[in-house]
């Protein structure tokens, strides 16, 4: 082998090079190979929360039901907040259910690394994969809300127009802007766990500054800063979806929350693979 | 371009050795910046506050492919270090490594179990954890159960699992991993005696009949030198000798009698003025003071105090603790009451017999009741190698061996 090639940072195929200070050059094909631990993973998450817990689904359905039956009553019934021609249970729904996959995907990535501190400690596999599988609860808690929102609205007799087709649209948004936020999250947490104290203040404080509960068309004058929260944008957007024309979409808003979104998404995945290669030494 | 399996060169890892505590809150963080910035703009150098630390260093050898080696060394040496870095689970510092061939590691059996999953889910969990395909673990499915030992088991979940069904099934999928390279920490010594010879078996097995390149860490002596040609040897985060495992096995022996290290802290200034231990010995009774210890010999410690004021019912005490932390043995001087001047505390293992393996040496002292002194003084071996006859198995069966009066008589 002429000795000129000793010098070239990848070597022939087939060899694992690990050098100090030198980025994985097969990272994200790395990922894939090991895709299906990422599946392993998502299964054992979500076959855990659902054999430990003893009401199991139910518990994803408790939540959200009594958050509807307040935020139904304190907006609704206490502030008279309008809500066009729907019933205001269905508006505070098609508010929530997007809120939910959110906030539990938000809060599942952010622990992710911590909770599984035992494998990264002693197994190889491109760490990104926690993060990526623990999506999975916060969708199987979904699916479940969707099932009770489903029966909701055939409940009230409200049939969605064909803005619905977009709604996968807007589930793909809002698990964007959760999973950037996550990963930001999911890496210092590692580093600092006062982050396990932040997350659920943050989604507390969240849930208010976020139309879950009422319709964002009641913020007319600020409304491209209050959508710089990615979530504004996400819930117009499943409104727009599930309840038609009454709740137009407004486009600036989707734009500024898409916007951060991505950046968001951009940023974390930067910070994450900056500080991955410490995780083993300080978790 | 050599035939080698994994080939290292300049190897470092570095640690700070305040990282870990300095950081572990944001407050902290917040403060140290701070603190860091005010030093640079009083035109201080940062970084003064951590020490750093360097697990290894310089470190470079080539593994032929098919090679079984054994990584020997102290506590602290750098072996699961080495492995780490090894199995990318952290970043060296400097220098490079190339493997060839897929690498499996190995660092700790059944990593990533979840008691609350089923044995059956469990495997395929712990599989693809280590790297196998769900097709993989599909195919091997009946031959790890079998090799495990837990069939009418399968479908209870993990966390009612004895220990031992524990063990065996988390060893169970890990031995039918087909990776070019294999590495492997300490893990043998867990589960009992009959089951580890049936896990040496195995990696014999794999080692030599399938031609894979194992690497693989122990402190148990005899398994190392059964198991492996060669042999690397770690100390103090360098290379201190690599080669025929014999060889090695041997340098490593003769390094050993050298003595632990004993540390023995200087007493603070009111200590001082007290009580307190001037000097730890660990020797065998004939006055030699090697580190590591065959079983089965008798061994003693002595403690040098000095008295500088009358004690009140003082304690010397020494306390014994394995390398998993557990605390083995306490020993102490029932309280007396003692004039100044200078003592010396003997304490004699003579009546008990510990495994082999890794301990750590205590040393206290009280006055009535109170605490006056206490620290690691050394860490120490016990070796089953050259253990006798009396002991045929020196690990893995219990860490107390062979210590009760037990005689056979015809009735």
């Amino acid at each position: 082998m002429p000795a000129a090639s000793e010098n070239v940072s990848a070597p022939e195929p087939g060899i694992l090079y690990i050098a100090a200070g030198r980025a994985e050059a097969n990272y994200w094909r790395d990922l894939w190979r090991y895709r299906e631990l990422m599946g392993f993973l998502a299964w054992r998450d979500v076959a855990v929360r659902y054999k430990q817990s003893v009401l199991g689904a139910g518990w994803a359905v408790f939540q959200p039901a009594v958050t509807l039956a307040v935020f139904t009553f304190i907006y609704g019934k206490l502030a008279q907040m309008p809500s066009g021609d729907v019933p205001y249970p269905l508006l505070v729904m098609a508010g929530l259910l997007p809120w939910q996959l959110f906030a539990n995907t938000l809060s599942g990535t952010g622990s992710s690394l911590v909770s599984n501190t035992h494998l990264i400690s002693k197994v190889y596999f491109p760490r990104l994969l926690v993060p990526l599988s623990s999506v999975a609860v916060a969708l199987v808690d979904f699916a479940i809300v969707a099932v009770l929102t489903a029966a909701m609205f055939a409940w009230y007799g409200v049939l969605p127009g064909p803005e619905i087709v977009f709604l996968p649209l807007f589930v793909l948004l809002a698990l964007l802007a959760a999973f950037g936020g996550g990963l930001w999250l999911s890496a210092l947490t590692v580093r600092y766990r006062d982050f396990r104290f932040i997350v659920p203040f943050l989604l507390q404080v969240g849930l208010f500054l976020t139309p879950v509960g009422f319709s964002s068309g009641n913020v007319p004058n600020w409304r491209e800063i209050f959508a710089l929260n990615p979530m504004v944008g996400v819930i117009d957007g499943f409104r727009w979806c599930l309840l038609g024309s009454a709740h137009p979409l407004h486009l600036p808003s989707l734009v500024n929350g898409t916007v951060v979104s991505v950046l968001l998404l951009a940023t974390g995945i930067w910070y994450f693979r900056r500080t991955e290669r410490s995780f083993a030494d300080i978790i | 371009m050599s035939d080698a399996a994994i080939s290292v060169t300049g190897l470092g890892k570095r640690y700070w050795l305040s990282q870990r505590s300095r950081s572990d809150t944001l407050r902290d963080a917040v403060t140290a910046k701070l603190r860091a910035l005010g030093a640079r703009l009083a035109g201080r150098e940062s970084h003064g506050a951590e020490e750093e630390f360097w697990a290894l260093r310089d470190l470079s050898f080539e593994i032929a492919r098919g090679d079984v080696v054994g990584i020997i060394g102290r506590n602290g040496a750098g072996k699961s270090t080495l492995l780490k870095i090894l199995s990318r689970i952290t970043d060296p510092t400097a220098g490079e490594i190339r493997i060839r061939g897929r690498v499996a590691s190995l660092l700790e059996v059944g990593t990533g179990f979840h008691p609350e999953l089923t044995g059956r889910d469990n495997i395929y969990l712990n599989g693809a954890i280590l790297g196998m395909s769900r097709a993989e673990i599909r195919r091997k499915f009946d031959e790890i159960v079998a090799f495990a030992e837990v069939e009418r088991f399968l479908d209870m979940r993990v966390k009612h699992y004895s220990s031992g069904m524990y063990v065996r099934l988390a060893f169970a999928v890990a031995a039918h991993l087909e990776p070019e390279i294999l590495i492997v920490d300490e893990v043998l010594a867990v589960g009992d005696a009959a089951f580890q010879k049936k896990c040496l078996g195995k990696m014999q097995d794999v080692a030599r009949s399938e031609g894979r390149t194992v690497l693989f860490v122990s402190h148990n002596l005899p398994s190392i030198r059964q198991l492996c040609r060669s042999a690397l040897l770690l100390s103090g985060g360098r290379l201190e000798a690599a080669g025929g495992c014999g060889q090695v096995l041997e340098q490593y022996q003769r390094g050993l009698t050298a003595g632990a290290p004993v540390t023995v802290p200087k007493p603070g200034p009111d200590l001082a003025e007290r009580a307190y231990v001037t000097a730890v010995v660990l020797e065998t009774l004939d006055g030699r003071q090697p580190a590591v210890i065959p079983v089965g010999v008798p061994w003693r410690i002595r403690l040098a105090i000095r008295v500088r004021q009358p004690q009140r019912r003082f304690v010397a005490a020494v306390g014994i603790k394995s390398a998993d932390g557990i605390a083995v043995q306490t020993a102490w001087l029932p309280p007396q009451d003692l004039a100044a001047g200078d003592y010396e505390a003997v304490f004699t293992q003579d009546r008990v017999n510990l495994e082999g393996g890794s301990y750590s040496l205590l040393v206290g002292l009280t006055e009535n009741d109170r605490q006056l002194q206490q620290f690691e003084a050394a860490r120490f071996d016990l070796t089953g190698e050259n253990a006798g006859e009396e002991f045929p198995a020196t690990s893995g069966v219990g860490i107390v061996l062979n210590s009760m009066q037990s005689r056979l008589t015809r009735v």
